[in-house]
């Protein structure tokens, strides 16, 4: 067996086409317009001849015999009868027009100084940069001369009538130049003369940019189709190249009946316009060429340009086979490396197998399976390359005659290392690899734990899923970028996996204050996270054993960790009462064990979660994962255990507490008047730098901000810490204290770009206020609470402020994506090397040493002085202060 | 038997760890005293960590740090204007703001100094001030009010006096400076100046009365405003300008250039060299990041500054800057603008040797980076 060491391509040149090479490289002349005849079958030397390739399956190609799909086609030419100039070197064909001369075609520049531009230019190209520079500087002194230095001939300015017209200004009357006069005057200029212009001598001569032929690409590039009524509707650029040709013969019927100059210069003209728009639809100054319905045609540039073009849209991303997209939906019992796959994917989707002698036995089993029970094979590859198709019919069968050497395409089955997605692809973490667990139902099932990279919720999100095909990309993907390897985000070196919304509230009705609980009840906590004995008991109450509550969490932290920190939840009092705080955001864990403090999201929270964050780096990704596993697992018992709940009863405060708000805002509105009142008389003191407008409009937000604030501490106080919001928003389970605030306090100032809004009717906003209003409720201070509901005007306001945050994302993700795709694009090919540096693909140094360090992000926090000083103190055991 | 601090340093002294790595070490390992056997002890797994923490070779660090700056950037606000550190002055904040550092703007939208003043200056407020009316500039309009007198054909300014001894200037440098500026004969009686136009003629003297209040009678043109504030954590007044000058701070008496800042990385690059404009990038993105309570490591942004200077110029991340000039044809034609570099190709007879990322997957051949760029080849019948 010999291997196939892939052909690497090393290096890719760019040039023009001479005339002679499209000829040579053509397989037929065109001369007729025409495509197909009456029966069916492409014209001989018609735009369609089978020369050119194929496109109808059946057939095969004249020139290579090859069948559809195999034949890659192969070009054509079309003899213009007059040469016509290239649209995209228009600019250049006028620059080169005024930096030679009319007579002999030299460039305009004396010997000493083309050497030197000559010189400048070489040496840029050896160091691969730019040279449009050098190039436009000598254009630009080249234009400057009004006689020819080398023929004396004088220079005449030349005029350029968009986007391809050149006209000589001459003393007495302007002269039109035609291309053929263009060609003749850069036929004759030397190979240094137009390496100084930028040009390459090696492959470009500068007539080539004046065409005399034009290559007529194969059939393949422009199939036609066929309409359901049978009807053929050609390609866009068949139809473009229908009128080149018909041009062309018409122009060349009139030059040899002798036509009259004005006529000839007319179809020239219309020549010129039809392969203009055959390269570039687009160009400035020229009218698009249309197809019947009135829709501008789709020519060459329009194929290689944008988003949806060649490059960007077929080049650079592709469409791709073995992937399987749907929407997503949670699964808490899942662990975090594993995805949900459904049934009727994990049929569909396959798994390339080679027979070999060690699990051919293995292989059977599958293909007699068939494809209809689950993990079956849908198809065999022989070793002639045959496929087959495995059926109910032939697997019994096929499975008695499997060879070694014959390729099996085995259905997915659980363990499969597959790829995972979900778009925009912000980040690294964006794909991961996951094994697949075969489910029923119909969508792909994740841990809400890996949620955060993906940036995914279940609110109808859809996933990509891709099978690995090849043995090199599965160990790649399991030692890269499975899920496990991407706890650790390298943006900011924390973990990117962890709780998020019930996982933690889950956390902190678990681990808040002391609790003791039962042993049917910790059974009934632990038993989803292998359980393997019951700790001892806390102690005994009546002759019954029981367990605390910070036990039962102590349970799933691994052996020997030790670490303190402040809970989220803390309230920063002036003094720290530590260990001793009342609402336990102290947090102890000494020797794995949790002895004071609750856990919230500054615990075990994605992002955030400090604990988590210690795990990972002390004891490792995998046992990383087997904690989040079993921590979301406990979290989500804790929850069922304990009851939460949220409906809207629960954001009801007493009638006295309604009643402090209202008196609240009264003083607030007063207060507000009072300043309006000052500014009025002209009492208002403006701020330093500010006009007294402004200062008015500062003051009142200020006051009004104030207010709302303290009817949400109002509110806060009387729905108490027990209230399921207070809690989720304390934990940082999901929601704030002013979400809080609004639903039961009062919703505040509306605000359009900071301010507050202030346009509508002249003078006022809406016409049931007074002119020059400028209480808070005119301008959009919104006092009703989300529970209460708001007044018509209010809500008017209120939906100001919601469409501006509307538009603001809508700009925001696109501001945001091109800046991604630029910062990519300029970045991509830097690598760090073998000796430490940075470079890009020139080689160049972009950096001595990664970082100024060398450290990997992810892994920095081991090379902070803290780490440093714990690697001290744990080998000499003695503290440092 | 506890090692002296000379030792200390002889044995960590060749060590290949990073500055701050071996600064803390070598301080805490004079705190404690250590052994000799456990001072090799931890250098060992010192140096243990230290491999284990850097990079590896072959990463694709460029994409990670683009990923790590862009990703953020759908979190962050659109809110463009909002009071960093000082209350008056407005700076735009947030993605606007980041997208302005990357496409290394000539001028940002809102430019910005903080200016620190010389020792004998700085906890002055009377003479922080007095070098605070020195650098804003002041106009006409702050100083009085002018009219028109159409019967008479002249233009009068009444200046304000509190005002004028305020800001440290005559009534006769007024006069002496606008005629300077707009050439016109000015008589000054008191408090009070007077300007007659050139020609009688009522468009002149409309015309002139929009010069005169464009004239910057004192201080730097481009500053708009000036702001003192005693900065607490440094005990010392710190002047904060609306607008920007480096160039024409240089050479004021007063002002302490080593500490002096802006936010305009092109002022930085030509008043103080390319290390400096480098090094400001690295702050004015994280500044900006912090602000919007976005945490990204120092690397990935010190990566992108270092992309945007290597050459000794600030150039822009995108198609005018490094992606314009990178050397692959076919990596530009994919990013933007795609017919005109192909053709330019073809012109120029470039070379694309094919050694990017893009380049490699629009021909289909695994990329140079990573797990690509090993090159790892089977050896047939190994016996």
């Amino acid at each position: 067996m010999t291997y196939n060491v892939p052909k690497r391509i090393k290096e890719i040149r760019f040039g023009l086409i001479s005339p002679n090479e499209f000829r040579k490289m053509s397989v037929t002349r065109v001369i007729t317009a025409d495509t197909y005849d009456d029966d069916g079958f492409p014209i001989e030397m018609g735009l369609m001849d089978p020369r050119m390739g194929v496109i109808d399956p059946g057939l095969r190609c004249k020139t290579c015999a090859g069948r559809a799909g195999e034949c890659p086609g192969h070009f054509g030419h079309v003899e213009l009868i007059a040469p016509v100039i290239h649209v995209g070197f228009a600019k250049l064909i006028r620059k080169m027009l005024r930096a030679t001369c009319r007579e002999c075609s030299a460039l305009l520049l004396d010997s000493t100084q083309k050497k030197q531009y000559l010189s400048q230019i070489r040496t840029l190209k050896k160091m691969e940069q730019p040279i449009e520079d050098i190039t436009n500087d000598a254009f630009k002194e080249a234009r400057k001369p009004k006689v020819c230095m080398y023929c004396g001939a004088p220079q005449l300015e030349i005029k350029v009538e968009k986007p391809s017209t050149y006209i000589e200004k001459g003393n007495e009357h302007d002269h039109k130049l035609m291309p053929s006069d263009i060609r003749v005057r850069f036929e004759k200029m030397t190979d240094d003369d137009i390496e100084v212009m930028g040009i390459n001598p090696k492959n470009t001569r500068p007539e080539w940019m004046i065409l005399t032929v034009l290559p007529v690409p194969p059939v393949t590039m422009r199939p036609s189709i066929t309409l359901e009524s049978g009807q053929r509707s050609e390609d866009d650029l068949t139809h473009k190249l229908v009128d080149i040709i018909r041009i062309n013969q018409r122009f060349q019927e009139n030059r040899e009946a002798g036509a009259p100059q004005l006529i000839i210069e007319d179809l020239w003209e219309l020549l010129q316009y039809h392969v203009t728009t055959f390269m570039d639809n687009a160009v400035s100054g020229v009218p698009p060429a249309r197809h019947r319905s009135g829709r501008p045609l789709k020519t060459l540039s329009q194929r290689l340009k944008g988003k949806e073009g060649r490059f960007r849209g077929s080049l650079s991303g592709k469409r791709v086979n073995f992937s399987a997209r749907t929407v997503i939906s949670p699964d808490p019992n899942l662990s975090v490396g594993e995805v949900g796959v459904p049934l009727a994917i994990a049929k569909e989707l396959t798994i390339p197998v080679n027979v070999t002698s060690r699990n051919i036995d293995h292989v059977r089993e599958f293909i007699r399976r068939g494809s209809e029970k689950h993990p079956g094979a849908n198809y065999l590859e022989r070793a002639d390359n045959r496929k087959i198709k495995i059926t109910d019919k032939n697997c019994d069968e096929l499975a008695d005659t499997l060879e070694v050497g014959w390729k099996v395409e085995r259905q997915l089955k659980n363990g499969d290392v597959v790829l995972f997605n979900r778009q925009p692809s912000l980040h690294r973490m964006s794909i991961m690899a996951h094994e697949v667990k075969v489910m029923p139902n119909k969508t792909f099932r994740l841990n809400p734990a890996v949620c955060p990279p993906y940036n995914a919720d279940f609110d109808g999100d859809e996933m990509n899923m891709h099978v690995l095909q090849t043995e090199e990309a599965r160990a790649e993907a399991k030692m890269l970028i499975h899920v496990q390897e991407n706890i650790l985000s390298p943006r900011f070196g924390g973990p990117i996996i962890g709780g998020i919304h019930d996982h933690i509230s889950g956390m902190y009705l678990l681990t808040n204050g002391k609790n003791r609980l039962r042993k049917e009840q910790i059974i009934g906590l632990l038993r989803s996270s292998d359980i393997q004995e019951i700790p001892e008991p806390a102690g005994e109450e009546d002759g019954i054993p029981y367990w605390t509550n910070k036990q039962v969490f102590s349970y799933i932290l691994p052996e020997g960790l030790d670490i303190t920190y402040t809970a989220g939840i803390c309230t920063s009092c002036t003094e720290c009462k530590k260990e001793n705080c009342e609402r336990d955001a102290y947090v102890v864990i000494k020797n794995g064990q949790l002895i004071h403090g609750t856990i919230d999201e500054k615990g075990i929270g994605a992002f955030k979660g400090l604990v988590l964050d210690r795990i990972v780096k002390d004891y490792g990704q995998t046992l990383a994962i087997k904690f989040i596993d079993s921590m979301t697992r406990l979290a989500i018992r804790s929850i069922m255990h304990y009851g939460f709940s949220f409906g809207i009863d629960d954001e009801d405060i007493p009638i006295e507490a309604n009643n402090q708000i209202l008196e609240l805002l009264k003083v607030a509105e007063k207060k507000v008047m009072d300043i309006i009142i000052a500014y009025n008389e002209g009492n208002l003191e403006p701020l330093p730098g500010r006009t007294i407008d402004e200062t008015l409009e500062l003051k009142i937000m200020q006051e009004l901000g104030k207010a709302r604030d303290t009817t949400g501490n109002i509110a806060g106080k009387y729905l108490g810490i027990e209230n399921a919001a207070v809690v989720m928003a304390t934990s940082g389970a999901r929601g704030s204290m002013l979400n809080l605030t609004q639903m039961a306090g009062c919703v505040g100032q509306q605000a359009v770009r900071g301010e507050r809004i202030r346009r509508g009717y002249s003078g006022r906003t809406l016409s049931n206020f007074k002119w020059d209003d400028l209480g808070a409720a005119a301008h959009g201070f919104v006092k009703s609470s989300y529970k209460s509901g708001l007044s018509p005007t209010e809500y008017f306001f209120h939906s100001i402020g919601g469409r501006e945050g509307l538009v603001d994302t809508a700009v925001r993700t696109s501001q945001s994506g091109y800046l991604q795709r630029r910062l990519v694009n300029a970045l991509q090919d830097l690598e760090v090397q073998y000796d430490g540096t940075v470079r890009d693909t020139r080689n160049m140094i972009v950096q001595f040493k990664y970082g100024e360090d060398g450290v990997n992000p992810m892994k920095s926090e081991h090379m902070k002085p803290e780490a440093v000083r714990k690697i001290i103190e744990s080998v000499t055991g003695r503290e440092i202060e | 038997m506890a090692l002296s601090e000379k030792t200390i340093d002889e044995t960590t002294k060749n060590l290949s760890l990073p500055f701050s790595v071996k600064n803390a070490l070598v301080s805490d390992l004079k705190k404690v005293n250590v052994s000799k056997k456990e001072l090799e002890e931890i250098i060992e797994r010192i140096m243990d960590i230290y491999s284990y923490s850097t990079i590896e070779p072959c990463e694709a660090a460029g994409v990670v740090s683009a990923q790590s700056i862009g990703e953020p950037g759908t979190q962050m606000t659109m809110r463009t204007f909002h009071y960093a550190g000082v209350a008056e002055i407005n700076v735009t904040l947030g993605l606007p703001r980041l997208i302005e550092i990357v496409d290394a703007r000539k001028k940002p939208s809102t430019p910005m100094m903080t200016v620190y003043l010389a020792q004998e200056y700085c906890n002055d407020r009377d003479k922080a001030r007095e070098l605070a009316w020195d650098i804003e500039a002041t106009h006409i309009s702050h100083l009085g009010s002018i009219s028109t007198d159409i019967s008479e054909m002249t233009l009068t300014i009444d200046l304000n006096e509190k005002v004028i001894i305020h800001r440290n200037i005559t009534p006769a440098e007024i006069a002496q400076k606008l005629e300077d500026e707009l050439g016109v004969s000015i008589v000054v009686e008191d408090n009070r100046v007077i300007i007659r136009p050139e020609k009688e003629s009522y468009r002149e003297l409309l015309q002139l009365v929009k010069n005169t209040q464009n004239v910057t009678l004192k201080g730097i043109k481009d500053i708009k405003r000036v702001v003192i504030r005693k900065e607490e954590n440094i005990g010392e007044y710190v002047l904060y300008t609306e607008g920007s000058s480096l160039k024409k701070l240089e050479g004021m008496g007063g002002v302490d250039m080593t500490r002096t800042i802006t936010n305009n990385i092109h002022e930085i690059y030509e008043v103080f060299g390319i290390e400096a404009a480098r090094n400001s990038l690295i702050k004015e993105a994280t500044d900006t990041l912090r602000e919007q309570g976005l945490t990204v490591d120092v690397r990935h942004i010190m990566l992108v500054a270092d992309i945007m200077t290597v050459d000794g110029e600030v150039k822009a991340i995108g198609r005018h800057g490094i992606s314009g000039e990178k050397a692959s044809v076919l990596a530009r034609a994919a990013f933007e603008v795609t017919v005109n570099h192909l053709l330019d190709a073809g012109i120029r007879g470039d070379i694309d040797e094919l050694r990017g990322v893009t380049e490699n997957v629009i021909i289909g051949q695994p990329i140079k980076l990573g797990t690509g760029h090993i090159d790892l080849v089977a050896k047939q019948n190994p016996r």
